[in-house]
């Protein structure tokens, strides 16, 4: 997959949880929690959504790398075959 | 007959709009089946049925706003017979309606018209607080009307007719939660006790459970936390069930209302029922199902009505401690700050612990600050064994 469609990716995971922000711009440097008052329930949806979605194992201590959508598709470009 | 009215979904709702009928005249219903769409100051309410039978006539249209205890439709027993003949339909039970995703702007366009806007829930959200119409907004590069192309709001000058729809109106949440906690504070005789928990155990269990769990079956900290506050509870009756008419009725079960923030400012506390005899895990799904849908204004009247006791949990990377007011007619809630590494003396020595500040707000009608401490002391028991939760 290309940086735009794991960013793509990333962002539609994003928005399943957060559905009534669909289509806000995503600042894919700054974290999801400043940006969108994201809180603990809706990252572990997001991160189920990102296993899901690319089956990719993500364990609690990867949290800290998936708090921006850069860092998210760093991280998951990393992982994937 | 059976008369089926606008029931009250809360302390200070005195009337709402009903938006949409899921069942018509001669569709057969069961307790529990939702039949209609409300809205209110709260957002788009699904109100359920408690008696089983047949939809007889419909008497209030969707788009009008009656008050509480207005008769909406009848609903005939068994050996009754319908209007439109013995033979009932049977439907299925509605399925519950997928979260809101982009939707038009107005009303469906004519044939010729341009294709519809596409505005984000949040966009629309303040443009109707800030009176202004999405079509006479530019869209962005996207296409899409986002909150970016909407001036910086809601501001409080007087409006042209808000937009009505179902869904989640702020400044009309704001209302009813200000109207809800005026009359806590004026008629309820508040106390509050805290009581700082060490919580490690609590947090070093929970570790040890997420490294051995599959993503999908992961827990967050409220969960055991919730049913140690309802087994605790469960100890002091005086702090769970309702103060109606001037006599105390207690709750023999612990229906917990969690106090919920919604983006862009608003609040509301939908219950989870029978905390009390639900394992960690089923809780945990709960809540992972009830937040999101508290968030879309996709909650059902059981969920408005049921909490015999309420839960506000500041959560992780917030403020130490809160010192919340009771909705009424419940008779205490529990306010939790957030668990912080704390100098904790252990014997002898210092040693650094996680701490919660946990809040407890009583009704003195109904208990006092004893009560309050036998509740906080269990649950810090309680937390001390996270395992046998």
């Amino acid at each position: 997959m290309t940086d735009a469609e794991l960013s793509d990716l990333v962002a539609r995971s994003f928005y399943a949880v957060a559905p009534d922000i669909e289509g806000e711009p995503i600042d894919p440097n700054k974290s999801f929690r400043a940006q969108f008052e994201i809180d603990s329930m809706d990252f572990l949806n997001f991160v189920i959504g990102l296993h899901k979605a690319t089956g990719v194992e993500i364990l609690e201590r990867d949290y800290p790398d998936l708090q921006t959508l850069s860092g998210a598709v760093a991280f998951l470009r990393q992982r994937l075959p | 007959m059976i008369e089926f009215k606008m029931p009250s979904l809360g302390a200070d709702m005195e009337a709402a709009t009903l938006v949409e009928w899921f069942k018509e005249p001669g569709d057969r219903v069961e307790r529990g089946d939702i039949i209609a769409l409300v809205e209110t100051q709260k957002g788009a309410i699904e109100i359920e049925v408690f008696n089983e039978g047949i939809i007889g006539e419909q008497r209030v249209q969707p788009g009008r706003k009656v008050p509480v205890g207005t008769v909406l439709a009848t609903i005939l027993g068994p050996a009754e017979e319908g209007p439109s003949g013995p033979a009932a339909k049977t439907t299925k039970a509605v399925e519950p309606r997928p979260p809101e995703r982009l939707v038009s702007a107005g009303e469906t366009p004519a044939p010729a018209a341009p294709p519809p806007l596409r505005v984000t829930p949040a966009a629309r959200r303040r443009a109707a607080a800030l009176g202004i119409s999405p079509e006479n907004l530019s869209p962005g590069p996207d296409g899409i009307i986002g909150l970016e192309q909407l001036p910086p709001g809601p501001e409080r000058e007087a409006s042209p007719p808000r937009s009505r729809r179902a869904g989640l109106d702020l400044d009309e949440m704001r209302k009813a939660i200000g109207a809800a906690m005026a009359r806590s504070h004026r008629e309820i005789p508040h106390y509050w006790v805290v009581h700082a928990i060490d919580s490690t155990a609590l947090f070093d269990w929970l570790e040890a459970q997420n490294v051995m769990r599959p993503i999908e079956r992961r827990l967050l900290y409220i969960a055991p936390l919730m049913k140690a506050i309802a087994l605790a509870l469960k100890q002091v009756p005086e702090l769970n069930g309702h103060y109606e008419q001037g006599a105390f009725r207690p709750s023999p079960v612990v229906h917990m209302g969690l106090a919920t923030a919604l983006r862009g400012g608003g609040l509301i506390a939908p219950a989870i029922r029978d905390i009390d005899s639900k394992s960690v895990d089923e809780l945990m799904s709960a809540i992972a199902e009830l937040v999101p849908r508290a968030r879309l204004g996709r909650l059902r009247s059981s969920e408005m009505t049921d909490g015999t006791v309420t839960l506000t949990n500041l959560g992780e990377g917030n403020a130490d401690s809160v010192f919340p007011l009771i909705y009424p007619n419940q008779v205490a809630i529990v306010g939790c700050g957030t668990a912080s590494p704390r100098p904790w003396v252990v014997g002898n020595a210092v040693a650094i612990r996680q701490v919660i500040q946990v809040t407890l707000a009583g009704d003195h009608r109904v208990s006092h600050g004893r009560h309050a401490a036998q509740f906080l002391t269990r649950l810090s028991e309680l937390l001390a064994h996270p395992e046998a939760l």
